[in-house]
């Protein structure tokens, strides 16, 4: 969308002091923190930041897809209205979060890293949210819900608008 | 120096007006783990009320005690009372504190945990007896659940920044020597000597040298690193100065993981107030000292764990490992010497500094020095965030702490280190819980995750389960690591999915030497102890999957199959409604059929079949498996039974 407005955001990041290689000049250690906010900003990395982003910083489109692309953060299209990560963490494991995780993909008939043809869910794998007390947990847009339970995926979803008759068939 | 005696002064008094507070003080226990519990509503709640009712009191929020199974956990300061901790507090259950407690007198005994600092009160033990509090000895962890994060007068009033004014005193040859005689070791998985590291640094020349702070908990299963952080996050400043100081850093980094944005905020707050009251920047204290620090934000990727791999990470770069050496410690970001460390051996020196290398020592074994935190988690009755002196049992932890299995089932093994650690089977839990004994059984100590398994857990789907993480974040620069994983990963999925040959555990065997031996960095020669330890602890699981095609523990789908007892269902239809597969069919009143060409084997049936039924069993290989059956009667006796001892 607005690449002109992350090209002056990215430049101004990058034209500040670089901290530790002491040259002054862009810096290559700026990329990640600028990745990070112009995923804050626009929820993915647009292919015309990363553009601005290169032209900035003087690193190829290429590499900075492959630095980019290295991290699970890192998303490249836009996300879908509401996401959901499972948490596949070891304490979730053992308590069933795998099957959390199944549960969703049948309900949504979409896999982890899918999101359904309406873009109004997407269905993420997280490595481990750190709430292994309260396994399995699952996030949804951002807030843990603890101690959860396959028979609690349904409500959820149609708590969040999803038409239980349309996929569950 | 620059004294602070008048901010000691200051802050002591404010933390003693709240200590000895006239008005009634609620603290709740917000940290991640609190909040996903519902503490959000209850602080809501409390915060409501208060206004409503017109009442002097005060909310504070704390991170968190522990007890995380019993979250959300709340702390109740009555004037002149002894102060109560409350678990399991829910919006409703705030309000009742409120009117029978706080505005009465009834100490809600039902809803308490325990008296904090009293013996007793009125049917209410000490919190200090509490099972999951007995046998804990809480230094690195003092503070959490205790102070407001965000207020550096609780922090100060505590001793904070003491250990640092020390350390400016003595100097940083006293300091090495301090750290040196209180033998601590890397608390980040590895054990390294502390001082060793540290030494080696300090003997390269160099203009410039760097500390980073490892807050990149990548171990799933661990959450240590987080709770510290969000509960006492000038701990760990504090520790970075003191190693910064004996080091000649300028200047840290704490690289903490995206997945913790409440530990960044309030790091973010910290430093903030660090910098304001001059214990960082320029000629700090006028001590002739100066250190920033500047948090760097991770973007998931777990091989940044490891020292090189991050170092890029922080440089820009695709966090790929390089050989070493040359360690870090001689040249390492930017090529110039770096420490790295994790957050609680850096939570440690302020403690070592303070109350001295003797004191600290005193706890812990001969080779492992001080406590060590653990988080408990996955089948055990009471998870959280421990801390034990190192050498303590395992069996000491899950089950005097711990409570022993979840729902009252019998502990199969114990998981420590993570991806990078092993299975330590039931028969070993008296081994102590040190960085030897632990490497000796095939595991290592790791961070501190910890790991419970009962008889519904399947060691080799857990061992497919790691293997599929660290393929995943194998970073692809070494072929043993890149390919062996896969390798490995591709034997397991045959061998759980019923696929397998006899031949495949030797290729197993030998594929996980291969990749130990020959991978470049921890994460590929780690990777396989997983599959090493399962594979020594439970070969016969390992033989009854490939040759019987059996998982006696009802985990490895393709293994197993549900079928319905037509003598026991009744025909509720609560499992036609609820399969997913639509692969039941039934009428009400009479019994139901799967049909096992659309079953996919969730279990969804098996989870909505009253227990008075219990009418769908499974079978896998030669093991049949019924759900016990219980009268309604008999269902209420035994969850009254267990309130009854959790009293």
């Amino acid at each position: 969308m607005n690449g002109t407005e992350t090209h002056v955001s990215t430049h101004q990041v990058l034209t500040s002091p670089a901290d530790g290689s002491g040259s002054g000049r862009m810096s290559q250690e700026h990329l990640i923190p600028t990745l990070q906010e112009i995923q804050e900003r626009h929820g993915y990395l647009p292919e015309d930041a990363l553009r601005a982003l290169a032209a900035a910083t003087g690193v190829s489109e290429n590499e900075i897809y492959g630095l980019a692309s290295f991290y699970a953060h890192f998303r490249f299209q836009p996300p879908a209205e509401h996401t959901i990560h499972v948490c596949q963490g070891t304490a979730c494991h053992v308590r069933g979060g795998h099957q959390i995780l199944h549960d969703f993909e049948e309900r949504l008939s979409i896999k982890a890293g899918q999101m359904t043809s309406d873009h109004k869910f997407g269905l993420e794998r997280v490595a481990c949210v750190g709430c292994c007390a309260l396994a399995p947990v699952v996030l949804v847009d951002g807030k843990v819900r603890a101690n959860m339970k396959p028979k609690l995926v349904r409500g959820l979803l149609s708590k969040l608008g999803h038409a239980v008759s349309a996929t569950d068939t | 120096m620059k004294p602070l005696d008048e901010t000691y002064a200051a802050a002591r008094e404010r933390w003693q007006a709240l200590e000895a507070s006239g008005i009634p003080v609620f603290f709740v226990g917000t940290a991640t783990c609190g909040r996903a519990a519902g503490a959000g509503e209850t602080l809501d709640r409390l915060r409501a009320e208060v206004r409503a009712r017109n009442l002097e009191a005060l909310v504070v929020e704390t991170g968190c005690l522990g007890p995380c199974s019993l979250e959300p956990l709340v702390v109740v300061h009555k004037p002149n009372a002894p102060r109560i901790c409350f678990g399991k507090v829910g919006p409703r259950e705030a309000v009742h504190i409120l009117e029978r407690h706080v505005l009465g007198d009834d100490p809600c005994a039902e809803l308490a945990l325990g008296a904090i600092g009293a013996e007793s009160v009125d049917g209410v033990g000490a919190f200090a007896d509490h099972p999951m509090l007995r046998g804990q000895v809480r230094r690195v962890l003092r503070n959490c659940g205790v102070i407001d994060p965000e207020n550096l007068d609780h922090y100060l009033a505590r001793d904070g920044y003491r250990g640092f004014l020390r350390a400016v005193d003595i100097g940083p040859d006293a300091i090495v020597e301090a750290v040196k005689q209180a033998g601590v070791r890397g608390r980040g998985g590895a054990g390294f000597p502390t001082w060793r590291k540290w030494d080696l640094c300090r003997r390269t020349p160099a203009d410039q040298r760097y500390l980073i702070c490892n807050a990149d908990e990548g171990d799933p299963g661990a959450f240590m690193d987080r709770s510290l952080i969000e509960g006492d996050p000038h701990a760990v400043l504090e520790g970075m100065l003191i190693a910064a100081l004996a080091l000649g850093a300028s200047r840290g980094f704490i690289y903490c993981r995206a997945e913790y944005p409440l530990a960044i905020a309030r790091l973010g707050v910290a430093i903030g107030q660090a910098r304001t009251l001059g214990l960082l920047g320029d000629n700090i204290l006028g001590s002739g000292f100066s250190f920033d620090v500047s948090i760097k934000r991770g973007a998931g990727a777990f091989v940044c764990g490891e020292e090189t791999a991050l170092i890029a990470s922080i440089e820009g770069r695709r966090p790929m490992p390089q050989p070493r050496p040359p360690f870090p410690a001689v040249s390492g970001l930017w090529g110039k010497p770096t420490i790295i460390q994790n957050v609680e051996t850096l939570a440690n020196l302020p403690l070592i500094l303070h109350y001295g290398a003797d004191w600290y020592a005193e706890l812990g074994t001969e080779h492992s020095k001080g406590t060590k935190t653990f988080s408990l988690a996955g089948k055990v009755h009471r998870t959280g965030l421990i801390e034990v002196p190192m050498g303590i049992t395992l069996r000491q932890i899950v089950e005097d702490i711990g409570g022993g299995g979840a729902d009252g089932k019998a502990i199969k093994a114990v998981q420590t280190g993570g991806p990078s650690g092993g299975c330590i089977p039931a028969a070993q839990l008296d081994l102590p819980a040190d960085y030897e004994s632990l490497v000796a059984a095939g595991s290592i100590m790791g961070s501190g995750g910890l790991i419970v398994l009962d008889e519904e857990t399947c060691v080799v789907d857990l061992a497919r389960y790691f293997m599929t993480f660290t393929q995943d974040e194998s970073c692809g620069k070494c072929p043993p690591c890149r390919v062996g994983t896969r390798a490995m990963l591709y034997l397991l999925e045959r061998i759980v999915a019923g696929d397998s040959t006899s031949d495949d555990l030797r290729r197993l065997e030998d594929l996980a030497q291969t990749v130990n031996r020959g991978s470049l960095c921890g994460l590929g020669q780690t990777a396989p102890n997983p599959v090493l330890t399962t594979l020594r602890y439970f070969p016969d699981e390992y033989r009854d999957h490939v040759e019987k095609k059996q998982c006696a523990a009802f985990v490895c789908r393709p293994l197993i199959r549900h079928h319905i007892d037509m003598e026991r269902c009744p025909g509720c239809t609560a499992c036609v409604k609820t399969c997913p597969a639509e692969a039941i069919t039934g009428v009400r009143g009479e019994p139901h059929v799967i049909n096992e060409a659309l079953c996919s084997q969730c279990g969804s049936c098996l989870s909505v079949c009253p227990p008075t039924y219990a009418a769908v069993y499974r079978v896998s290989g030669e093991v049949t498996r019924y759900e016990e059956r219980k009268s309604k009667a008999g269902a209420a006796g035994v969850s009254a039974q267990r309130a009854a001892a959790e009293g």
